[in-house]
């Protein structure tokens, strides 16, 4: 689309340049250097954060599911290869799009489900829905749906782990819209001048709720923020898990040896609305359906698939046959969040202040 | 010991005793910014552990919710509560909630120390008194010290709450003289509002400042013959209201003091929950409040001089009750 036709501000410049274009990287993911177990295993944890969330978004549909659900079918590679070099006790904190950062690390999906339906047995009893996960035995700490606002508390995570001096890391999820939010550039300052271990995930989907980043900033580069405070930074094709990962393993060798943050820029799509299972349906405002056609062929799932199976590492039902067992896994984990109690009313009390009344 | 010297030397027993007790604020190695209340704090522990930080803050306070849930106890400072506006997110869309919507399974565990810093022609954006804001945000206890003891101690209580604590000082007390008692470690959760002056004619509710002001008026009006009873009420959230009621079941007669605004403030919050749990016939007149009027600080002193509350007129209001 040309500038003029989409009311693009004027001046805004491309900085991404094919890292934006759908129709960049639709091919094989390079594989060069990878162990096909290492890959099929990232690829299992794709499909699993894949089938979860169309599970959710059916129950979104349906009603049965009443919170607030927003999506990140598309971004999996992100989630997945940034979380390939964290311990369990390392430090990740996401927002409001974070099934696949809690699901990445390890958790679990009767709590996902249990959440998403407001049970007891959800990550947070119940209490949160699902924008509001938590898994600290996976490293998940927390998730968010005001823009921006975990990152100066993984920040603050991350000034934890350098004073207990045991080399542990935080990370920091967040979209392309929180570099809109002031508190993005205090906690980069923050982290920068103090040496922290934190890492920086910025997952551009080039779309803050309904906005492209065309109409948002002046250039579609989020990792400029990333210079401006002096801390090394990769931009990526957040679609290409191996890049991902590779990239993560860079910065986060950095940041357990004390050398400070650093900062991930995953350029990527959400191949559904802002919030709910409906592909563009925010505020009014659609997507180029061309522009959603075209990402789709930049499928992480699908192109990692091809890659193994070019290679001769995984057999050409191999995603079905995965698909099939997640999808029973899934089933079965909402079955049990279903037949599950809702928190006791009592909880609206007891959990205002620790030791419960007052 | 001075208000200014008990701050000072809570955060004394904190750091000595504590290890995972930290702060970070802006002007932390400065008298400027924070008057005597953390003279060479720095110089004494670190400052690894005194954190002067840049002017952000919103990061800094987002950053001390994140560290508490590692096992630290930050205590994060705004030399102004004016500025701390820019961390208001934090304080309560995050560390008052994560409680609550995590299920109870953890609890920011940090104290947000806010200074009012009022008068001296500064103006609007330099004095402003916002305790009734917080003061309505369910999970954020929020606490005021009158007493040099107070400042001390429910400093020390705050850091030690397992809940996030707004603790608001207030600079017009800081050369306040109190008699140095031994440090005692509270449990913020038990604390609430004292009797600082036992009377029979009418009771007076206040927090901070506002209580000198009450125990100056108390003194005043001693010696006309009125006997005024000074609830300090110390913690205004979440509230313990039994203290203050019953204190006006005795008297019959209820004045809030207030240092904020009267619209939605806090002395109407006294008003109604003595109302609220007092019968019709325990009342020998309405209750009444002192508050500021409904208007920003000015600067020109003429306009200070009527704009903030004088032990004077809390005098006044005293006498049209009896």
């Amino acid at each position: 689309m040309a500038t003029e036709e989409c009311g693009y501000a004027t001046g805004f410049r491309d900085t991404l340049g094919a890292l934006a274009n759908p129709k960049a990287f639709t091919g094989a993911i390079d594989l060069a250097q990878v162990e096909s177990g290492w890959a099929v295993s990232k690829l299992r944890e794709m499909i699993r954060i894949r089938v979860a969330e169309e599970f959710v978004g059916e129950l979104s549909e349906s009603g049965e599911a009443r919170c607030p659900c927003h999506l990140g079918i598309g971004q999996e590679a992100v989630a997945v290869g940034v979380s390939a070099h964290l311990k369990s006790s390392d430090r990740v904190f996401g927002a409001h799009r974070s099934h696949s950062h809690y699901l990445a690390l390890g958790g679990g999906l009767t709590e996902l489900f249990g959440e998403v339906l407001g049970k007891e047995i959800g990550s947070s009893k119940g209490m949160g829905g699902s924008m509001h996960l938590y898994g600290p035995e996976v490293g998940f700490h927390g998730s968010v749906p005001i823009v921006g606002a975990t990152i100066p508390i993984a920040t603050g995570a991350g000034l934890a782990c350098k004073m207990d001096g045991a080399g542990g890391i935080a990370v920091s999820y967040f979209g392309d819209g929180a570099a809109e939010e002031g508190l993005l550039h205090e906690s980069l300052n923050m982290a920068s001048i103090l040496k922290l271990p934190v890492i920086f995930v910025c997952e551009n989907n080039l779309f803050s709720s309904h906005l492209d980043i065309h109409l948002r900033q002046p250039q579609n580069t989020i990792a400029r923020f990333a210079t401006a405070h002096a801390m090394p930074s990769h931009t990526v094709d957040g679609n290409d898990v191996v890049a991902v990962a590779r990239a993560t393993e860079q910065l986060v060798a950095r940041a357990r040896k004390g050398e400070g943050p650093g900062f991930l820029e995953a350029v990527t799509y959400r191949w559904r609305g802002h919030v709910g299972a409906k592909e563009d349906i925010d505020v009014g405002v659609r997507r180029h359906p061309e522009e959603l056609v075209a990402w789709k062929h930049r499928d992480p799932v699908r192109r990692l698939a091809d890659s193994l199976i070019a290679r001769g590492a995984m057999a050409v039902d191999g995603v079905a046959k995965i698909t099939e067992e997640m999808s029973a896994d899934c089933t079965e984990a909402i079955d049990r969040a279903r037949k599950a109690p809702y928190p006791p009313v009592s909880n609206l009390l007891d959990f205002v202040y620790q030791r419960g009344g007052k | 010991m001075t208000y200014a010297e008990g701050i000072r030397a809570g955060f004394g027993y904190l750091f000595k005793t504590y290890p995972n007790v930290f702060a970070i604020g802006q002007g932390l190695w400065s008298p400027w910014y924070v008057g005597a209340s953390m003279t060479d704090l720095d110089k004494e522990f670190g400052r690894e552990r005194v954190i002067d930080s840049q002017v952000s803050e919103l990061s800094t306070t987002g950053a001390a919710v994140g560290a508490s849930l590692f096992g630290y106890r930050p205590i994060v400072i705004h030399p102004r509560i004016d500025f701390m506006l820019l961390a208001v997110d934090q304080i309560v869309n995050q560390a008052a909630k994560w409680h609550h919507m995590l299920g109870g399974q953890v609890s920011p565990s940090l104290v947000i120390r806010a200074i009012i810093n009022r008068g001296g022609e500064q103006g609007a954006q330099h004095s402003q008194a916002l305790h009734s804001w917080f003061a309505h945000i369910p999970g954020l206890r929020v606490v005021m010290p009158a007493t040099a003891t107070d400042a001390r101690d429910l400093l020390i209580a705050a850091t030690l709450s397992n809940d996030p604590v707004l603790y608001i000082d207030d600079r017009w007390l800081y050369d306040w003289d109190d008699e140095a008692t031994p440090i005692v470690e509270l449990d913020l959760a038990r604390q609430g509002p004292l009797v600082r002056r036992q009377g029979t004619d009418l009771t007076i509710a206040a927090a901070s400042f506002s209580v000198r002001l009450a125990m100056q008026a108390a003194e005043e009006l001693a010696k006309q013959g009125i006997s005024a009873e000074v609830v300090d009420v110390r913690v205004l959230n979440p509230i313990d209201p039994a203290p203050i009621v019953e204190s006006v079941r005795k008297t019959g007669r209820l004045l809030a003091v207030d240092g904020g605004w009267r619209t939605c403030g806090f002395a109407g919050e006294l008003l109604a929950l003595a109302s609220e749990s007092l019968p019709s016939s325990t009342w020998k007149s309405p209750p009444r409040r002192v508050t500021l009027v409904d208007a920003p600080a000015p600067t020109s002193k003429p306009l200070e001089d009527a704009y903030y509350t004088k032990a004077s007129d809390v005098v006044a209001a005293a006498q049209s009750l009896i």
